[in-house]
């Protein structure tokens, strides 16, 4: 009996450990501070963001420079439904999502019709020019930005029962729903581009991210494929956006399209850790939040460290840190090589 | 007031075509996007105030003493590290430039503080020519004047030299100029060289015109890319005529609401890419 | 010896295309490289012009090594290839092309742009035209003229005949023998088994990346051609 599995060994030992993971980041609000649970919840989303970036470029061959335009919009759409709707601020995190897709239906239109390195910097200019617009937005502080409403934020949905589960004040309770949430997104997008991998829809990603008109002439069609990936990165990277900033209650233009946050620190997350694999973009937010951590003290020495190591690991490692882990190790905590799995075959070599 | 506007964003187009005119040549001789030409920009300027503020050189022949330098960074930038990530894959390349951009800026920050400085023109500063119907600034004049030398020069070596004739063969095809003996990576190094010395050149009117700070890199590439798009792969004329594009439609859009001028730039960008994908004027084929 | 391989093996990747080649070309000798599609003579001839780098000692130029040089180093040694497709720049004129061929290497030699002009005269009507706007045969003459531009010791020609007409084919052979008589060595890569004969003082067929026969053009048979070019019994 032989059957193409991508089951390994390892990969059965990380689906346990996730799982142990999971619960145990889902009771560490009883146990642990504020401060680690902000900490907890910057580098949740900043891998929810980078698993994103990695669907796109690292998958779907579309190297974005503009995916700010997403968080940027989702966050702003968070607010509007709060601020002008009057919605719970949970709900309008939805918004967030919805207005990202929105926007990324008339972007896709545009940037798929440039290539390569037009492509970044197509959607680099639509970020540019959403940003604009959106500081043109009176209602909610045009250029210099609002905060949510204190009757908006001390009345989130949720936040009663955690203050009473966990005997914490108003404000610590939001940061624990946040990263509850956080913990939500980065399970459910990881888990996501984990599937759609493992899937069909994952090999004729793969096909056509190696080869377009191949791809073609065996039945894929590319074009649909990506419209999905990009729309699908856009709608999660927008939601996103929308729990980073209700988290921080305060936006701006320029915070919620920042592109050195929110492209840049994510683009060197994927590269360092290891584009093109689920386990690359987990290693890259952990080396991250150590060097931030490290160099917090010492201003923009941390960004120019970041930008070397990313140079560097292009030059001389460019399959990442996870890259050179895997390959001495054969190490695969996510497998999704397709392996015929049976009784050894004798006489082979 | 119309033809003031128009004269005035026509100027203006030559500043980001002084910008984007580096950016042309390597992006049409070896397809490589490089994301930290504008911080490059800004790190000439700053080269050139030193130039002008340590050692009391004239904003001129500091520019003229910074291109040899910049030629050289150029160079080894190119030999050490683009060199290296050259190939069928865009992505290197996009992000090795983006990590030396973020360097750049942040090496800028740490280097002279996040103050805004201006490189002194002396009495060009301010000074205008009336030309009847219009009067335009002394500055943006040669802005508009330098730019077009500019794009002369590096036509007249692209078009009447044996290394603009090997810029041009590497360009369509790196292993058919390999076998005209042609060394494509120094090829691509001395291209980069005369980039730098054609951002120098923009840094010194950057600096001169209006106030600088470590930040503006980004903003700079993303004009300079815009006019190398609109005006098409590989074509100098077709980049001067995207800077100007973007610069009139910038002007126009600040005549209507000054919030407007950066945004009409983008817009008129993206109605362009909209008709013509491939730009106005494109020469050679991806 | 001029140019020599040495066991000389390459492989794309997991497949292999060459298995231990061994060739020698004298000065100013003429030889005929045939067989098949797919044989490997492309490769041997990308793997010689350093597009495909090798261990050094596979490819000797006048006895020494030269398998791990650039294109660029193999040709500034005298070895000029015409590519196979011709491979014109289209951003070039045609006199671009033929200038471009010698500008990196400058040796005295009987070649330059009125010798070329001489060699293919058609050439020097259409020397401003971009080289893309020629037929194909005036782009197979604009390929060679532009290899010769370098004054080349060796000069390797790849599938010249391909896609040409019979007579355009004729044409562009009758040149070869000057090419010779300016005293450069020749190797001829050809499916075209009667052509290559003709011009050849030895003749190398391959098959499947390996040489299966070598003999002097005059003696050959068609009987051993057919032998070592289709791998069937004799």
């Amino acid at each position: 009996m032989y059957k193409l599995t991508t089951r390994t060994r390892a990969g059965t030992a990380t689906a346990i450990a996730v799982l142990v993971l999971i619960l145990a980041g889902l009771a560490l609000p009883a146990v642990a501070s504020r401060g680690a649970i902000q900490d907890l919840f910057f580098i949740l989303t900043m891998l929810t963001l980078a698993q994103l970036w990695n669907l796109l470029a690292g998958y779907g061959g579309l190297v974005s420079v503009g995916q700010q335009a997403f968080v940027g919009i989702g966050a702003y759409a968070m607010f509007a439904g709060v601020i002008l709707l009057g919605w719970n601020p949970v709900w309008a995190i939805l918004l967030g999502g919805l207005a990202a897709l929105v926007l990324a239906i008339p972007t896709a239109f545009f940037a798929f019709r440039l290539q390569g390195a037009y492509f970044a910097i197509g959607t680099w200019v639509i970020a540019e020019v959403t940003r604009l617009l959106i500081a043109q937005w009176k209602t909610l502080g045009g250029g210099t930005g609002t905060s949510l409403p204190r009757e908006a934020t001390s009345n989130i949905l949720g936040t009663d029962l955690i203050r009473a589960l966990f005997g914490v004040r108003e404000a610590a309770a939001r940061d624990i729903l946040a990263y509850w949430l956080a913990l939500l997104l980065v399970v459910v997008v990881t888990g996501g581009i984990y599937w759609l991998q493992r899937s069909r829809l994952g090999l004729a990603l793969a096909a056509v991210r190696d080869n377009v008109e191949a791809a073609r002439s065996v039945g894929v069609d590319a074009g649909r494929l990506k419209w999905a990936v990009f729309l699908i990165a856009a709608v999660a990277t927008g939601l996103t956006g929308a729990l980073i900033f209700l988290q921080t209650a305060r936006i701006s233009p320029d915070a919620a399209f920042a592109v050195t946050d929110w492209t840049a620190y994510v683009i060197f997350i994927v590269v360092i850790g290891g584009i093109g694999t689920i386990e690359g973009p987990i290693v890259g937010v952990i080396v991250f939040f150590v060097l931030r951590s490290a160099l917090a003290d010492y201003g923009s020495w941390y960004l120019m460290t970041l930008g070397l190591i990313a140079i560097a690991v292009m030059l001389f490692a460019p399959k990442g840190l996870w890259g050179l882990i895997s390959a001495r190790s054969g190490l695969h905590l996510f497998p999704v090589r397709r392996r015929l799995a049976g009784p050894k075959i004798e006489g082979g070599n | 007031m119309w033809l003031d506007t128009l004269v005035q964003g026509i100027l203006l187009g030559g500043l980001y075509a002084l910008f984007a005119a580096g950016l042309s040549l390597v992006f049409g001789i070896m397809r490589l996007v490089n994301l930290a030409h504008g911080d490059l920009i800004v790190f000439a300027a700053y080269l050139v105030l030193i130039g002008v503020t340590l050692f009391g050189l004239s904003p001129w022949l500091a520019a003229l003493l910074a291109m040899p330098v910049m030629f050289a960074f150029g160079w080894l930038l190119q030999t050490a590290v683009l060199n290296r990530v050259l190939g069928k894959d865009i992505l290197p390349p996009l992000l090795v430039t983006f990590g030396l951009s973020v360097v750049l800026q942040n090496g800028l920050l740490e280097g002279f503080s996040a103050d805004s400085r201006r490189i002194p023109a002396g009495s060009l500063e301010g000074a205008s020519l009336d030309l009847g119907l219009v009067t335009v600034g002394v500055m943006p004049l040669l802005t508009f004047a330098s730019a077009i030398a500019a794009i002369v020069a590096l036509n007249a070596l692209f078009y009447h030299t044996a290394l603009g004739r090997a810029f041009r063969a590497t360009s369509d095809d790196v292993v058919t100029a390999g076998l005209m003996g042609i060394e494509p990576k120094r090829i691509f190094a001395i291209a980069t060289g005369i980039a730098m010395v054609v951002v120098t050149l923009a840094a010194l009117y950057l600096g001169m015109r209006a106030n600088f700070d470590p930040s503006i890199g980004p903003a700079r590439l993303i004009y300079a890319f815009e006019a190398v798009i609109i005006g098409g792969l590989g074509s100098l004329w077709g980049t001067l005529a995207g800077g100007v594009i973007i610069g009139v439609a910038q002007t126009f859009g600040a005549a209507v609401n000054p919030e407007w001028q950066i945004l009409a730039g983008h817009i008129a960008f993206l109605a362009v890419m909209l008709l013509k994908p491939r730009g106005l004027f494109p020469r050679a084929v991806d | 010896m001029l140019l020599e391989t040495r066991a000389l093996t390459a492989s794309y990747g997991q497949f292999r295309a060459l298995f231990g080649v061994d060739i020698t070309v004298a000065a100013g000798e003429c030889v005929a490289i045939i067989g098949a599609n797919g044989a490997g003579k492309s490769t041997l001839m990308r793997s010689i012009t350093g597009v495909i780098r090798n261990e050094p000692g596979m490819v000797l130029h006048r006895g020494e090594p030269i398998g791990a040089l650039s294109s660029a180093e193999v040709m500034k040694r005298g070895i000029a290839m015409v590519p196979e497709g011709r491979k014109l720049f289209p951003s070039l004129t045609v006199e671009e092309n033929l200038l471009i061929g010698g500008q990196m290497r400058k040796v005295p030699g009987p070649w330059n742009l009125d010798a070329v002009y001489e060699l293919f005269p058609i050439l020097r009507e259409r020397r401003n035209n971009s080289g893309t706007a020629l037929s194909g045969g005036q782009q197979q003459m604009v390929a060679i003229g532009r290899a010769l531009m370098s004054n080349p010791e060796l000069l390797l020609c790849d599938e010249i005949s391909l896609g040409l007409a019979p007579v355009v084919i004729r044409d562009i052979y009758a040149a070869l023998p000057k090419v010779r008589a300016g005293g450069a060595a020749i190797v001829v890569v050809e499916q075209d088994i009667g052509k290559a004969l003709a011009v050849a003082d030895r003749v190398y067929c391959m098959m499947e990346g390996r040489v299966t026969l070598t003999a002097k053009a005059a003696d050959v048979s068609r009987q051993q051609i057919h032998a070592a070019y289709f791998g069937e019994a004799a």
